[in-house]
């Protein structure tokens, strides 16, 4: 029954991802990316993950997709003599041969997938992530946390509190960053529209 | 996209459920999935699609740059805070047993210990990661496009 659901999906998944690599438009582009991310939900919520599914959501599907439809209207759509980027630069294919880059891809995908022969079967109930902290932290959580049922709170939270703070720590960084290059200095804003204005008239 | 009244007033009747569930998510993550992280990118997400609809200005008053700006820090401050809380209990940094306090908490009408850290961790993940997202979007949309 489950097959119904699982396999459209991650045929649409990689559907999806031929087209976002194939299609030209940039607008249609990071559509499709969001349609992406709300499929990849879709299945993390299958494999029993709804959280990952929340944040798959939001982030991929709806935030990110925001944020690079902004960036496109930003940038402006025509070429221009300065050597700036713009979304028709990317209609024309590139003109060298595929070949050589294609070799590298297969050849480091091939060399993934030999590293993963290595890695313990998914679900392998001998793998030492079910098997390293003795007893399990599925075991020992509950009376640890007073009563806290959710293992994957307390395991990010508190067994591993201090990583989720460094995590913290990397998205305000990340914020802060954004906001030096992105934001307009605030005492700049007049003096730049009325120059723009006056230029505008002369 | 103001013009158009389907829009207008579909996103003014989903923002209140989008808001609600970002609270669940947040102050019900320990006993179901979700969490700081999860929570604040659904409220962002909210107050995103507000500022899509309505406009800047509009969700500027809603929720003025200013406090966003200080909000990013005050995530981070009280999930370090609640570290050195511990440690001025006596206890390690992020060490949460020694948040005990043994008032009304049966049944769990008040979080103790290692749940009550969990919880003003996950509060402050969650305030930093709204506010984030949030200084993101003002960031884009406050720019005007480069005239070519």
């Amino acid at each position: 029954m489950m097959d119904f659901i699982v396999i459209p999906i991650l045929a649409l998944l990689a559907a999806t991802a031929v087209t976002v690599a194939r299609i030209r438009n940039l607008w249609a582009a990071v559509m499709f990316t969001g349609i992406y991310s709300f499929l990849s939900a879709s299945w993390m919520l299958i494999l029993d993950a709804p959280d990952v599914a929340f944040t798959e959501a939001a982030v991929g599907a709806g935030i990110t997709t925001i944020l690079m439809l902004a960036t496109l209207s930003l940038t402006p759509r025509r070429h221009r003599k300065s050597g700036r980027l713009s979304s028709e630069d990317f209609e024309e294919r590139p003109s060298k041969s595929p070949l050589v880059p294609l070799l590298i891809v297969t050849i480091t995908g091939c060399a993934l997938v030999y590293g993963t022969f290595d890695m313990p079967h998914f679900g392998d109930p001998n793998a030492p992530i079910q098997v390293y902290p003795q007893p399990s932290f599925v075991e020992k959580s509950q009376p640890d946390m007073h009563g806290l049922p959710n293992v994957v709170t307390a395991v990010l939270a508190s067994y591993r509190g201090y990583d989720t703070l460094g995590e913290t720590a990397v998205i305000f960084t990340a914020g802060i960053a954004v906001l030096l290059i992105l934001r307009k200095n605030t005492d700049d804003q007049g003096t730049s529209e009325s120059q723009s204005v006056t230029g505008e008239n002369a | 996209m103001n013009s158009f009244p389907i829009i207008r007033v579909i996103t003014k009747l989903l923002i209140p459920y989008i808001l609600l569930f970002g609270l669940y998510v947040q102050f019900h993550g320990d006993f179901g999935p979700g969490g700081g992280f999860q929570a604040g990118v659904i409220f962002a997400a909210a107050l995103i699609l507000y500022g899509l609809v309505y406009g800047l200005p509009a969700v500027h008053k809603v929720a003025p740059p200013k406090v966003i700006e200080k909000l990013t820090a005050l995530g981070l401050l009280v999930y370090a805070g609640t570290g050195l809380a511990c440690m001025l209990l006596g206890g390690n940094f992020l060490d949460y047993d020694v948040l005990n306090h043994g008032i009304l908490t049966e049944n769990h009408f008040l979080p103790e210990g290692q749940h009550l850290g969990i919880f003003l961790v996950e509060l402050g993940v969650g305030i930093t990661v709204t506010a984030v997202m949030t200084m993101i979007f003002y960031a884009f949309a406050g720019r005007e496009r480069v005239t070519s």
